[in-house]
């Protein structure tokens, strides 16, 4: 009986680490209507990026996040002015095609510049301590910190939506960007905020990631489908919906696992399906696909 | 579709489809390469061009029809050209549920939706330990032998069958355009909502598309892993061999014109033996090509090309909307 | 002169809407424009606003030309707009929707204070959902959240579609206080006899072209069917 609680224990803590990887693209879905084939692969960028750093300058990753957040938001903002903004319009194909073509850019650009090996950030003790609240029962203190930091980052997200003037102007972009520039607002410019918040996010969860799995050029399309079932199963347009949908995943992972440990991603993907099928539009959804 | 251009387009296929049976074996191998990935592209293209379905999932078919051949043979000892066809069939009729779960999903989504299940598809497969598991299983050496003891003669047979596929599958895009159901198609892709309004069933027609489209990838995928003799769940339903080089190949071809994929095979075709040396830097190369290509030319070489055949020809033009491109 | 247009010609891709359009509006005037279904009102509007690009010598602003600016940078000069079908942020309350329109940052008479005091059933519902108000609340919120940007010069596209006679009249009841703040105002009405009260001049538009201008008094019915309508064999 412990034992299955304990499964869906390291079920839930793992949610963290899927609704991280969810919130930036939940984002960029909710202003834009653009899915980033490519985001998976941004999020291992950021691990390859931190990895660079802890073997050139030896420091602890976690201290690379200084450097990792904004650089990635500065990416992020560059990537949506110069190309993504090009993309946006009626037509479902462009921005599609673009973002996979990313995808495959980034995977063989790391592939060239770091080998194929499979990689960590180097945390030590950090990530194996954990605490027994019972017998048998095993709380990661690591992917309980993810936890609470995905929670933390979504609730920071709903203040800035909600309470500040670029928030209201955000989620006024998102309703209608073409009205938003009769108020003075640069729709270009805002959905450049938009993504940079998301890849901000993203390395943040690339680095938490990069500490806790292996990643290697080839895991971004992991990330991604991770994600984007976490962002399905919670219901769309709703961040706190992502994080329980990543928790959802990462139960029916767990639980997968324990029947064989090569069906746990399997088990993921089936619970995903199962949910489209019973639920489409979600556990908690806020706004049509 | 001018009568000219059709006639034109159809000597071009029909010339490249002979080309191989005048070469030795290694051309014919090429030659089957070719014609296999003319069909996939030429499918994908019906699929996301035409009939506005982008999914990046169809490796899921590719796979499952080499996979559901290899086991019809090694279960029930059927003979490998009678599984081959029913392997494409099963497919269509898988693709029946799997389209009913994806399309709950809209646009972007269901893309994703669709990679879901190739997936679902590479996991299962790999669990399933008659079939060689997470390595794969080559197929049983007397199942090739009763096709012919001869290698030659089992590759040109491989090759006709390819041609054949790559010839059909243009024959199929070229002849449902011209139908009932071919103009539904096409008012989907110029525009959706107005030809929702108008009473085509858009929904019921895509499905079908989808069904059908699963049915032929999956009867192809048989073809491909026939000839290669060995499957594995991550070469079966590898998403850059069946979807990343597909789109690449169609993208910068022409989406949506049926000689765009023709046009990319020879592109991708050529670069790829110019430069697959440089192993990354040519995907790299690829994918940028297809990126600057959406940005600059949405419409591909082939787009390309008809507007500067046009110019010669001064036709009138069409109202295109820009409104939503006014950033 | 406050606002001129010259030849201003209009595309939606390859197709024309706007054939040389030569318009003006003096400060503190009320031009009315009338015409049509797709006699080009919306697209004329839209095309000073910055929405739709024009060219660089079609539009003068106090002088300046202004001709292929965008929009945002538009609102900032003065220009602001009243959007066909009032276009409020479904995801905003009304007090966010009109502190939207203060987010250019110009100052001015308006605030939201007296924008309250013009419409005070938008003080009541100020937290409420935007579009969850009726139609006519809506469209003061609208005409609002234009005026929060101060404007030297504000458009007003169809305000009166959709509403009962009675909330109309409550509607244009804003304008001469709008007026009175210095502001030029462009109305586009399918209502000709609003439009007829209220404006100075008037212009009909039909296909695309002016085919009626002049000071709104001495306009005659039959002239303004006339030129709405195209001459009648």
């Amino acid at each position: 009986m412990i034992s299955w609680l304990d499964i869906i224990v390291q079920g839930f803590l793992v949610g963290g680490f899927y609704a991280l990887f969810a919130t930036g693209l939940s984002l960029m879905f909710g202003v834009m209507r653009l899915v980033n084939l490519a985001h998976g692969d941004f999020i291992v960028l950021a691990a390859f990026a931190a990895l660079a750093l802890v073997q050139q300058f030896n420091i602890s990753p976690l201290l690379c996040l200084i450097l990792i957040i904004p650089l990635m938001a500065a990416l992020g903002y560059l990537l949506q002015r110069l190309i993504l903004n090009r993309t946006l319009g009626k037509d479902v194909l462009p921005p599609l095609l673009v973002t996979f073509g990313l995808s495959i850019v980034i995977q063989n650009f790391l592939l060239l510049t770091f080998s194929a090996d499979s990689q960590k950030l180097p945390l030590g003790t950090l990530t194996t301590a954990s605490i027994s609240l019972l017998p048998g029962l095993n709380i990661g203190l690591y992917p309980l910190a993810v936890l609470i930091i995905a929670a933390a980052v979504i609730g920071a997200l709903q203040i800035f939506l909600y309470q500040t003037k670029l928030g209201a102007a955000i989620r006024a972009t998102s309703d209608d960007a073409t009205t938003i520039r009769l108020m003075g607002i640069d729709n270009r410019h805002i959905f450049g905020i938009a993504t940079a918040l998301a890849f901000a996010v993203a390395g943040l969860a690339g680095v938490l990631m990069g500490g806790y799995t292996n990643f290697s050029p080839a895991s971004g399309p992991q990330n991604l489908l991770f994600g984007f079932e976490a962002i399905i199963i919670g219901g769309l347009g709703n961040l706190w919906g992502t994080l329980l949908g990543g928790m959802v995943l990462g139960v029916a992972q767990a639980i997968g696992a324990e029947i064989n440990p090569g069906y746990q991603v399997l088990a993921g993907h089936i619970a995903f399906l199962a949910i489209l099928l019973a639920a489409p539009r979600g556990l908690f959804p806020r706004m049509a696909g | 579709m001018s009568r000219n251009f059709a006639l034109a387009y159809a000597a071009i296929l029909l010339a490249c489809a002979a080309l191989p049976l005048l070469g030795d074996n290694s051309t014919r191998q090429l030659g089957l390469e070719f014609a296999a990935t003319l069909t996939l592209a030429t499918l994908w293209n019906l699929l996301a061009g035409y009939a506005g379905v982008v999914s990046i999932g169809q490796q899921a078919y590719v796979g499952l029809g080499g996979y559901l051949m290899f086991a019809l043979v090694v279960f029930t000892d059927m003979p490998v050209l009678l599984a081959l066809p029913l392997a494409g069939l099963a497919c269509g009729l898988i693709a029946i549920p799997a389209g009913r779960l994806v399309f709950r999903l809209r646009g972007p989504h269901f893309a994703i939706g669709t990679w879901v299940l190739a997936e679902v598809f590479r996991l299962f497969f790999a669990q399933i330990s008659a079939l060689g598991g997470g390595s794969g299983m080559s197929l049983p050496i007397m199942s090739i032998l009763a096709i012919s003891h001869s290698r030659p003669d089992r590759l040109l047979l491989f090759y006709a069958f390819a041609a054949t596929l790559a010839l059909g599958a243009n024959l199929l895009v070229f002849l449902l355009l011209r139908s009932r159901f071919g103009l539904g198609l096409t008012a989907i892709r110029d525009a959706e909502p107005a030809a929702a309004s108008l009473g085509v069933d858009v929904m019921w027609l895509k499905r079908i598309v989808y069904i059908g489209v699963a049915a032929f990838t999956g009867l192809t995928g048989a073809l491909i892993f026939l000839q290669n003799v060995r499957i594995s769940p991550d070469a079966g339903f590898s998403v850059n061999d069946w979807t990343a080089n597909i789109i690449f190949i169609v993208v910068i071809g022409g989406i949506g014109r049926i000689e765009g994929p023709l046009i990319g095979c020879l592109v991708f075709f050529g670069f790829r033996a110019a430069f697959a040396d440089f192993g990354p830097w040519y995907l790299i190369g690829l994918g940028a090509l297809a990126i600057l290509i959406m940005l600059l030319q949405p419409k591909g070489i082939a787009g390309l090309l008809h507007r500067l055949l046009a110019r010669r020809t001064a036709r009138p033009g069409f109202a295109n909307s820009k409104i939503n491109r006014a950033l | 002169m406050f606002l001129q247009t010259k030849s201003l010609t209009a595309f939606y891709g390859d197709f024309q809407a706007l054939f040389g359009i030569d318009l003006t509006i003096e400060a503190g005037e009320l031009v009315g424009l009338i015409g049509a279904n797709g006699a080009g009102k919306t697209t004329l509007l839209r095309a000073i606003t910055g929405l739709l690009p024009a060219g660089p010598d079609s539009i003068f602003f106090n002088g300046a030309p202004i001709g292929g600016m965008r929009a945002e940078n538009l609102v900032r000069l003065g220009i602001a707009m009243v959007p066909e079908g009032r276009k409020l942020f479904p995801s905003l309350s009304v007090e966010e929707n009109l502190k939207l329109g203060a987010a250019s940052g110009r100052q001015g008479a308006w605030n939201l204070g007296r924008i309250f005091k013009l419409f005070p059933i938008l003080e009541e519902r100020r937290h409420a959902p935007a579009t969850k108000l009726s139609g006519g609340q809506q469209q003061m919120v609208a005409i609002g959240r234009a005026l929060m940007a101060n404007p030297t010069l504000l458009l007003c596209d169809e305000i009166s579609l959709g509403l009962a006679p009675i909330v109309i009249a409550e509607v244009y009841r804003a304008l001469p206080e709008i007026r009175a703040s210095g502001t030029a105002i462009i109305v586009v009405e399918q209502d000709i006899a609003q439009v007829m009260r209220i404006a100075d001049r008037l212009y009909c538009l039909r296909e695309g072209r002016v085919v009626l201008q002049g000071p709104a008094q001495s306009m005659d019915r039959h002239e303004i069917a006339q030129a709405y309508f195209g001459a009648l064999a």
